[in-house]
C-alpha cells in the first residue's frame, strides 16, 4: 500500500476576478521510501498540491476537494484542523524555499529547535536540547552545541536550510515535502542540501515531495517525476523513461528550454513560446495547446486522456513522441 | 526580420492621463470634491447668498432657534448663524487651502533635499526641523504671528511653517526608503540627472503619504486658526471665522446648540470632503490601486 | 580586434578605508571585453560579480582602478561626461518588476528613456517607442500598461527595451533570467542573442548559472570572494577548467539527466563562504578546497597561464607543468 495516495485533487481559490482552479484533478501514490519530483512552473499548481496535502491552505478563500487522499491509512481531508496540526507535527513535514522567512529572527536556533521538539516529542529540556544537537550534527552543521545560542541571521542561506531541515526532521516524519527548497541557494550549497536528502532517504526512509523548476536537480535526487502545467499533471514517469522518451509537447518544451552544461554547447535554445494560461477560464482542450510545438489534429477537437505508455509511465497528449534523440 | 516602421503610430496616455482617466471612478472622491467646490463657491459668492450681514449687532434677536427666516438661528448677538457661516467660509477655507500650500511648498522640497542628498545635507537640514518641532506648535505659532503682527495673512504663514516641518520630516523618510529601490539605479543608469529623479521617481512614488498628511494639516489648519483667533491673534472679532464661531458657541452650548452645530458641521464637511478627495487622489496616483483591468497574462490567452 | 572596455585592478571596497571592517566586495580584477562579444561572469553569491557590473557604470564608486571605455577613464570622467557615456553603456537587472518605477505606464518608461538623452523628440516620439516594443517582442497594446501588470519575462523585455532606447553599444547584463521560470528564461536568453546578432551588442553576462553562461558567452571569469580566479574562452573553461573552485562549481551543476547524472564524480565543497569582511590569507578559497596544502596559505596564487586565453590562479597548478 502506497504511503500517500491522492485521487483527483482539487484545490480552488476565490477571487474577486471568478475562481482560480490552482489545482485540477490530480491524482498520484507516493510509496514508502520513495522521492518524488514535482516539477512545473510558478502557477503550475505544484507548490498548492503541496499545501493541500499537508491542509495548510487557507479556507476560505480556498477549497480543497478530492475523491479521497489517504495518508498512512487516514483520509487527510477528514481530519479536524487539531488533528491535522497533529499529523503535520509528527508523520508530515514540510521545508519551503525561503529559510529567513520561516525562521523568526528573534529567537536563537536552539530555541526554536527545542520548542518544536518539547511540544511534538514532548521531551523534557536538556532531553530536547541533546537530540537538538543531535539533529543540527546529522544535518551537517559543525560545533552543533556550540551554535544552537546563534540567532538565524548569524548563518548563511544554506545553513539555515539546514536547520529548516532539522526542524522538519525533528518529529522523525514519513514525509518530507521539500518546496523549491534549494532555489535560492548557490549550486555549490544546493550540492550539499541534495546530498543531504539522499541521505536522508537512504538511511531514515523518509518519503519526499520534491518540489522544483530545476529538472537537474530533479534528475539527480528523484526515483519519480510528475510533471504538472496549469494545475493538472500532464506526464508521469520513473525518472529514466520521463528523460528518455518525453511524451508530453510540455516535458518536451521544458527539456529544451533548459541550457546544459554537458555536450555539445548549442547556439540557440528552443524556449516554450507565450504565456501560461489563466486557470480562472481554462480550455475545454489541452492546457497546453496554445504553446505547445508538436500539437496534432486531435488536440484542437477533445480534451486528452491519460495514455499508458507502460512501465508506469503516463502522459495526457495526443502526439506520438518517440524517445528523444541524445 | 527588419524593423517595419508602422503605417500610423497609435497615440497612447502616458502617466497623468491615465490617472486622470482613474479618478472621477472613485466614487467617494468625487462626491467629496463636490461637497468642496460647492463649499467654495457658497463662500466666494456669500455677499449674493447670504440673507443677512454678518457682523450687524441686533440684540432684540439673539439666541433665536433656526426658523424660515434664520435658517441656523441667531448667535447671542443676534446675527444670523448661516449668513456668519457663508462669511466665516471665505477665512476658514483659506486659511486651510493656504496653510496647505504653504506647508506643500516650504516642507516637501525640504524632505526631497534631505532624503535625496542625504549624508551632510540631510543632518543640517533635519536638525532644523527637529528644533522647530520642540517647540509645541500652537505656542510657535504664536510666537510668529506675535512678531509679524496680527494679521490674517501672517496666521496663514505661521501656520504653515509650524506644519511645514512635519510634513518635511514625513517627506524625507519615504525619499529615503524609494531612494535604495532598483528602478532609482536604473534611472541613473539611464543617465538621468538629479532633477529628473526627484520629481519622475522620488516625488512620484513618495505622494501618497503626501495627499494624506495634507488632510491631515487642512483639518489642523482650520482648528488652529480658531485657536488663534480665540487667543486673539487671528480673525479680529467681529469677523466670522468657523473656528472662533465655534469656540465662541460653546458657552451656549446648553442653550443655543445650534450656534455650535453650524460651524462645527461646516468644518466637519470640509474636513471629510478633503479626506476622500485625498483618497482619490492617492488611489488614482497608484496604479495598483486601480481594479479596472484584468491581468495582462489572463488577457491574452 | 580592439578592446571595447578594458578594466583595470578595479578595486571596489565597502566600509572605513583600511580599517579592520572594510569588506573588500572587488578586490583587484581585469579583464577587456571586445566589441560583439559576451563576457561571462561567474561565481556564487557574494563573489562580487554584481558590485563588479555596478562598479563598471560607476552605479558604486570604485574605490581604486580604472575602467576604459573607448579611451575615457570613467572613473576619472566628470559628471556630465559620464552622463553622455551612460548611453552606450547600459545594464539589465535581475529583478526586473523591480528595475521599472510601478507608477509610470510602459509608454512613459521607455519614453523617458529616449527623452532623458533627447532622442527621437515630437511626432517620431511615440513611433520609435513602437519600434522598440516590437524590437523586443513585446505587443503595442501594453503601451498603457503598468509593470505590476506584467509578467516577469514581459517586465524583462520592457527593461530591455529602456535600455536600448538609449543605443547602447554595451550591456551589463546582471542575473538577468535568474528570477524567471526555464521556458521564459529560454526566450529572454534568446532574445539577448538576438539583439546582440542585429545591433552588435557587446554583453557582460553576470550570473551564478554555468550552464546560462555557457550558453550566452565567448569568454568565461570565474569569480571569487572579490578575485578572479580562472578565465579563458567557453570552449576551453568548460572542457578543461583548471582551478579546484571552477571543477567544483561545474560539478555541482545538475544536469537534466538521469543517466549521467548517476555517473559524474560530483565535487562537494565543505562549509559555507567565508566572510567576505575577513577573507582567508594567501588564495581565498583554501579554506573550502580539496587539495589545499600549507603553501596555499601565504602568498596571493599569481595566473598561472594553460594556453594564450586560459588562466587560473592556483600554485598547484605549478606542479603539473
Amino acid at each position: 500500500m502506497p504511503l500517500l495516495a491522492v485521487r483527483n485533487l482539487r484545490t480552488r481559490f476565490a477571487t474577486d476576478r471568478g475562481t482560480v482552479r490552482a489545482v485540477d484533478g490530480v491524482s498520484f501514490d507516493l510509496a514508502e521510501g520513495e522521492v518524488l519530483g514535482l516539477v512545473g512552473e510558478s502557477g503550475s499548481g505544484k507548490s498548492v498540491t503541496a499545501l493541500s496535502i499537508m491542509r495548510l491552505v487557507p479556507e476560505p478563500p480556498g477549497r480543497v476537494t478530492a475523491d479521497s487522499m489517504s495518508f498512512d491509512g487516514t483520509d487527510l481531508l477528514r481530519l479536524t484542523e487539531a488533528q491535522a496540526r497533529e499529523v503535520r507535527g509528527a508523520s508530515m513535514a514540510m521545508v519551503f524555499q525561503d529559510p529567513m522567512r520561516s525562521l523568526n529572527p528573534v529567537l536563537s536556533i536552539g530555541r526554536q529547535l527545542v520548542e518544536v521538539l518539547q511540544r511534538h516529542q514532548k521531551l523534557g529540556r536538556q532531553a530536547a536540547r541533546r537530540r537538538a544537537i543531535e539533529l543540527l550534527e546529522m544535518v551537517g552543521i559543525p560545533l552543533a552545541d556550540k551554535r544552537l545560542a546563534a540567532y538565524p541571521h548569524q548563518f548563511s542561506g544554506g545553513m539555515r536550510q539546514r536547520v529548516m531541515i532539522a526542524i522538519a526532521l525533528s518529529c522523525n516524519p514519513r514525509l518530507l515535502i521539500a518546496d523549491e527548497a534549494t532555489t535560492a541557494l548557490d549550486v555549490t550549497i544546493q550540492a550539499q542540501i541534495v546530498d543531504l536528502v539522499k541521505r536522508l532517504t537512504r538511511e531514515r526512509g523518509t518519503s519526499v515531495i520534491w518540489i522544483s523548476h530545476d529538472l537537474g536537480v530533479v534528475a539527480n535526487l528523484c526515483d519519480r517525476v510528475n510533471v504538472m502545467y496549469a494545475g493538472r499533471i500532464v506526464e508521469s514517469a520513473p525518472i529514466r523513461d520521463l528523460f528518455q522518451r518525453p511524451s508530453h509537447g510540455y516535458t518536451l518544451g521544458l527539456l529544451g528550454s533548459t541550457p546544459r552544461i554537458d555536450g555539445p554547447a548549442l547556439r540557440r535554445l528552443s524556449p516554450i513560446d507565450g504565456l501560461p494560461p489563466n486557470l480562472i477560464d481554462p480550455l475545454p482542450l489541452c492546457p497546453f495547446l496554445p504553446r505547445c510545438r508538436v500539437s496534432v489534429a486531435a488536440c484542437r477537437e477533445r480534451a486528452p486522456d491519460r495514455r499508458d505508455l507502460g512501465h508506469e509511465h503516463w502522459a495526457t497528449c495526443f502526439a506520438e513522441l518517440g524517445p528523444r534523440a541524445p | 526580420m527588419a524593423i517595419a516602421q508602422p503605417p500610423a503610430t497609435p497615440r497612447f496616455a502616458g502617466s497623468i492621463r491615465l490617472a486622470a482617466r482613474q479618478f472621477p471612478r472613485h466614487r467617494a472622491a468625487m462626491v467629496g470634491l463636490v461637497c468642496l467646490v460647492l463649499l467654495c463657491l457658497a463662500a466666494a459668492f456669500a455677499p449674493l447668498i447670504a440673507p443677512f450681514d454678518p457682523v450687524q449687532i441686533k440684540l432684540s434677536a439673539k439666541l433665536r432657534p433656526p426658523s424660515l427666516e434664520h435658517l441656523l438661528g441667531t448667535d447671542h448677538f443676534g446675527r444670523d448663524v448661516f449668513s456668519r457661516l457663508l462669511y466665516g467660509g471665505r477665512t476658514s477655507l483659506s486659511v486651510g487651502l493656504l496653510v496647505v500650500a504653504f506647508a506643500f511648498v516650504l516642507g516637501v522640497p525640504l524632505g526631497l533635499a534631505s532624503g535625496y542628498f542625504g549624508g551632510r545635507t540631510d543632518n543640517l537640514l533635519m536638525r532644523l526641523v527637529d528644533a522647530f518641532l520642540t517647540f509645541p506648535p500652537l505656542l510657535l505659532a504664536v510666537a510668529l504671528v506675535g512678531l509679524l503682527g496680527p494679521d490674517i495673512q501672517n496666521v496663514m504663514l505661521a501656520l504653515g511653517v509650524v506644519q511645514a516641518p512635519v510634513l518635511a520630516r514625513m517627506v524625507r523618510g519615504s525619499t529615503l526608503a524609494v531612494r535604495e529601490e532598483v528602478y532609482v539605479t536604473a534611472a541613473r543608469a539611464l543617465g538621468a540627472g538629479p532633477g529628473r529623479i526627484v520629481v519622475s521617481h522620488l516625488l512620484r512614488n513618495v505622494v501618497s503619504p503626501i495627499v494624506v498628511q495634507l488632510t491631515v494639516v487642512f483639518a489642523a489648519a482650520v482648528v488652529a486658526e480658531a485657536s488663534l483667533s480665540f487667543l486673539g491673534f487671528g480673525t479680529q472679532p467681529p469677523q466670522p471665522s468657523w473656528g472662533r464661531d465655534m469656540s465662541e458657541a460653546r458657552r451656549f452650548l446648553g442653550d443655543a446648540p445650534w450656534m455650535f452645530l453650524g460651524p462645527t458641521g461646516a468644518i466637519m464637511l470640509c474636513v471629510l470632503s478633503i479626506n476622500f478627495l485625498g483618497d482619490g487622489l492617492r488611489d488614482a496616483l497608484d496604479p495598483r490601486a486601480w481594479r479596472t483591468r484584468r491581468t495582462v497574462a489572463a488577457e491574452e490567452r | 580586434m580592439t578592446a571595447l572596455l578594458q578594466v583595470d585592478d578595479l578595486r571596489v571596497h565597502f566600509g572605513p578605508v583600511g580599517a579592520p571592517g572594510t569588506v573588500k566586495a572587488v578586490d583587484g580584477i581585469s579583464f577587456s571585453v571586445e566589441r560583439g562579444r559576451t563576457l561571462g561572469l561567474v561565481g556564487e553569491s557574494g563573489c562580487g560579480k554584481s558590485t563588479t557590473g555596478y562598479a563598471i557604470l560607476q552605479l558604486v564608486p570604485p574605490t581604486t582602478g580604472r575602467v576604459l571605455y573607448g579611451g575615457t577613464d570613467l572613473c576619472r570622467a566628470d559628471s556630465g561626461t559620464l552622463r553622455r557615456l551612460r548611453r552606450k553603456l547600459q545594464i539589465i537587472f535581475q529583478d526586473a518588476h523591480a528595475s521599472l518605477n510601478p507608477r509610470m505606464p510602459i509608454g512613459d518608461l521607455v519614453g523617458e528613456a529616449l527623452d532623458i538623452h533627447g532622442l527621437h523628440k515630437g511626432r517620431a516620439r511615440a513611433g520609435r517607442i513602437h519600434e522598440l516594443l516590437d524590437l523586443v517582442g513585446l505587443a503595442g497594446h501594453l503601451i498603457e500598461r503598468y509593470p505590476h501588470e506584467l509578467s516577469g519575462g514581459q517586465a524583462q523585455r520592457v527593461a530591455i527595451c529602456r535600455a536600448l532606447a538609449v543605443e547602447p553599444e554595451l550591456i551589463v547584463c546582471d542575473e538577468p533570467v535568474s528570477a524567471l521560470d526555464v521556458s521564459i528564461q529560454a526566450q529572454i536568453v534568446n532574445l539577448l542573442q538576438d539583439l546582440q546578432e542585429r545591433l552588435g551588442l557587446t554583453y557582460i553576462f553576470i550570473s551564478h548559472d554555468l550552464s546560462v553562461v555557457r550558453h550566452m558567452s565567448d569568454q568565461v571569469a570565474v569569480m571569487y570572494l572579490g578575485k578572479i580566479v580562472e578565465m579563458a574562452g567557453k570552449d576551453e573553461i568548460y572542457a578543461r577548467p583548471a582551478h579546484p573552485y571552477t571543477k567544483a562549481l561545474m560539478s555541482a551543476i545538475p544536469v537534466p539527466d538521469p543517466d549521467s547524472e548517476a555517473q559524474r564524480q560530483r565535487i562537494i565543497l565543505a562549509g559555507d563562504l567565508p566572510n567576505p569582511a575577513n577573507p582567508p590569507s594567501g588564495c581565498r578559497f583554501r579554506t573550502r578546497c580539496p587539495i589545499a596544502i600549507d603553501a596555499c596559505a601565504a602568498t596571493d596564487p599569481p595566473p598561472h597561464a594553460m594556453s594564450a586565453t586560459h588562466w587560473a590562479k592556483c600554485i598547484r597548478l605549478e606542479e603539473g607543468s
